[in-house]
């Protein structure tokens, strides 16, 4: 990617994620009720959107050498961990180091 | 009036500082550790300000130069802001020209501040507002700038750095699901994801995932519905 298809890329993130904070206010200025669906849309979109995420991290994970594991590995132990303290902070940290400790001794 | 908005903002966002530090951090470090000098992460974090969509931006960057798909994964990834806004619509009218700005940095956090906390008597509520979106967005700003200075100085084998974005996510789906979020919308995107990854492949999955997201959540009915 040249540094002009960079800055375009960017730019079209920055537009993206304008167009979702100030529709609802462009669409319904002053007290006009959005329809049904789109309040419904708007309500399960963000748990579906981040179920998208998880995957879409992962889209990669199935080559070699490792096939998988050291990403299944270290989701285990974030899911484990959040469910016992419940920090996310503490998770996020130890979930990737334990993961870069894998692909860089054990996988690589 | 700006004195005592800012004082009582403040403790809100201290919460959020610790974690924008350390997530801006990571983002600014990861940015780093792919080639990117300090000014990327530092004009994107002010700029763009949506974390998780940053940490995705970081791969469009490296990857081939596909503008319509960045655009369209970019309203896909932040489409919860719709929804965000549709509830900041009382709440932020009224505010003058703050209003913009308060849409502007309108990120999680400080969505959930503005629409849960309220200010004490005597302060402006629009200004309380202002200042909390404006801290959380220096926060990140700060943190994002601080963690790829860090880059050029601190040197170790970064491979793997990057799972840190399906750590965040990863954590953000448990906490969706613990606080008793719509579970059958998360499964719906991890399906639709799963479903056209194995038809498309890794490399056009995304578009086709969102459209098969839009069209089940489209049609199947929310649980009050159902029961109403």
């Amino acid at each position: 990617m040249t540094a002009a298809q960079r800055v375009i890329t960017i730019l079209l993130v920055v537009l993206g994620t304008m167009t979702t904070r100030f529709l609802p206010f462009l669409i319904f200025p002053e007290g006009k009720t959005p329809p049904a669906f789109i309040l419904r849309l708007g309500k399960v979109l963000p748990y579906a959107a981040i179920g998208l995420l998880v995957v879409y991290c992962l889209k990669d994970a199935a080559a070699p050498p490792d096939y998988g594991l050291a990403e299944g590995i270290a989701i285990a132990a974030v899911v484990l961990i959040h469910r016992w303290k419940h920090s996310t902070l503490l998770s996020i940290g130890t979930g990737t180091a334990l993961y870069m400790l894998l692909v860089q001794i054990f996988f690589s | 009036m700006k004195r005592n908005a800012f004082r009582a903002a403040l403790p809100h966002t201290l919460p959020i500082c610790v974690g924008f530090l350390f997530l801006g951090m990571s983002y600014g470090f990861l940015m780093r550790s792919k080639g990117f000098p300090f000014y990327y992460p530092l004009l994107m974090s002010l700029f763009i300000f949506a974390g998780s969509m940053e940490f995705v931006t970081v791969n469009l960057l490296l990857s081939a130069f596909q503008p319509v798909y960045a655009f369209l994964l970019t309203l896909m990834v932040n489409a919860r802001h719709i929804f965000y806004g549709i509830s900041m619509l009382e709440k932020y009218r009224g505010t003058g020209w703050i209003k913009l700005y308060l849409i502007y940095g309108m990120c999680d956090e400080s969505f959930s501040i503005n629409c849960s906390a309220s200010p004490p008597p005597g302060v402006d509520k629009g200004w309380f507002m202002f200042f909390v979106t404006l801290l959380n967005h220096a926060y990140w700003v700060a943190g994002a700038t601080l963690g790829a200075l860090l880059g050029y100085v601190i040197r170790f084998d970064t491979t793997g750095i990057e799972f840190v974005m399906t750590a965040l996510f990863v954590v953000i789906f448990l906490n969706q699901w613990e606080q008793g979020g719509d579970h059958k919308a998360a499964l719906t995107g991890v399906a639709c994801a799963g479903l056209c990854l194995a038809l498309f492949g890794s490399q056009s999955f995304i578009l086709p995932a969102m459209l098969l997201m839009v069209i089940c959540l489209s049609f199947g009915k929310d649980r009050k519905e159902a029961a109403g």
